[in-house]
């Protein structure tokens, strides 16, 4: 009779969740260019010690060297003395050389005499492991370092 | 009359997909935010008649398996060691006159410590069974003691802080014909206060 419809009850309307996708991918683009694909599979605890005078490190030149006590996980195997890791795997001291020597070789060519060495040691480590990397380091006339740290202060806490 | 409407595509699981993704990044990426104390390592050839350092341009830092700081024979904490070293580089001990004289060192002039910035040599020296915390802590506070001084030289030369303008060329902001400029006025704060620190060879760990 009326010639209005009664309104529907009070239902409220669906949230239109249209424009999720396109938040969503805003973040996943984000996310894509501030970060870079994880390199190396880490092998050894890595508890970087602390250091402010820090220098920025160029990722195009750098070849990384790691050190450390085994992760937990593997130091049934590999007991929990410190060791060295290149690329993927352990390395002895010994194997330091080739290994370094390949890692360099896959660097852009005109990067390869301004080759850095970034070492990524674990701070339980002993100095006598790092010693060692640097001897070897010498011989192999890779003469720039970079110790990597992490920011703060040791002496402030 | 009947007009077919096109059925629209369902669009829900979209979000779901890029979801999906989005995780997928998050757990394989990492922000990249490596920075070290970069350091210049020496040759391994053996130097023939090494130059001869008096004991007064020494300052031997010593660390031993216990992590404790030996400075000078002197056992120091941590939080010291930063004004020993300025104190020690800026001493400018050479009298007035002579060649090695320091026009520029703000320190007390005691004769039996540095003449000079240039001839001041520090010398760290660490057991094998000195922990990386403890070594990476004594080089962090020697540098910090180099930029110390080198921030003070460049800010009353150029009034502006070496550590910031040499950072900024690092990361590129500072381009162009500013660069060169700045890049030559820090090779000349490096020739005034020249980063000597040398390593000597580990000892064998006193068991």
């Amino acid at each position: 009779m009326s010639k209005f419809k009664k309104k529907k009850g009070g239902e409220i309307p669906a949230v239109n969740t249209a424009s999720l996708p396109d938040i969503v991918f805003m973040l996943l683009f984000f996310f894509m260019v501030v970060t870079v694909l994880r390199e190396d599979n880490l092998l050894v605890q890595q508890k970087i010690p602390k250091g402010d005078q820090v220098e920025k490190l160029k990722k195009d030149r750098s070849v990384f060297v790691y050190a450390g006590k085994p992760s937990p996980r593997y130091q049934d195997k590999y007991g929990k003395e410190g060791k060295i890791q290149i690329g993927d795997k352990y390395t002895d001291i010994t194997q330091l050389s080739p290994a370094l020597t390949e890692l360099r070789s896959k660097l852009r060519p005109e990067l390869q005499s301004k080759v850095m060495v970034a070492l990524k040691v674990d701070e339980d480590t002993n100095t006598g492991l790092v010693t060692d990397i640097k001897q070897e380091l010498r011989e192999l006339q890779m003469y720039k370092i970079i110790y990597i740290t992490s920011p703060g202060n040791q002496i402030e806490n | 009359m009947a007009r077919r409407a096109t059925p629209e595509v369902n669009a829900g699981s979209m979000a779901d997909i890029a979801f999906l993704l989005l995780i997928f990044f998050l757990v394989t990426t990492t922000i990249e935010k490596d920075k070290g104390i970069a350091r210049q390592l020496p040759p391994i050839e053996e130097i023939e008649n090494p130059p001869i350092i008096k004991q007064k341009n020494l300052f031997i830092v010593n660390v031993n398996r216990d992590d404790q700081l030996l400075v000078e024979d002197d056992l120091m904490d941590l939080k010291d060691l930063r004004q020993a070293a300025i104190d020690f580089i800026d001493n400018g001990g050479a009298p007035a006159g002579s060649p090695e004289h320091c026009n520029y060192c703000k320190g007390k002039r005691l004769p039996d410590s540095s003449d000079n910035p240039d001839k001041a040599v520090i010398s760290v020296q660490n057991d094998r069974k000195t922990s990386y915390k403890m070594y990476i802590a004594v080089q962090n506070e020697l540098v910090a003691a180099y930029n110390f001084l080198r921030n003070r030289e460049s800010q009353r030369l150029y009034g502006w802080d070496f550590t910031v303008m040499k950072k900024g060329i690092d990361d590129g902001d500072i381009t162009g014909s500013r660069a060169d400029d700045i890049e030559e006025k820090l090779q000349n704060i490096q020739k005034l206060i020249p980063l000597k620190l040398s390593e000597a060879e580990p000892k064998k760990s006193g068991s």
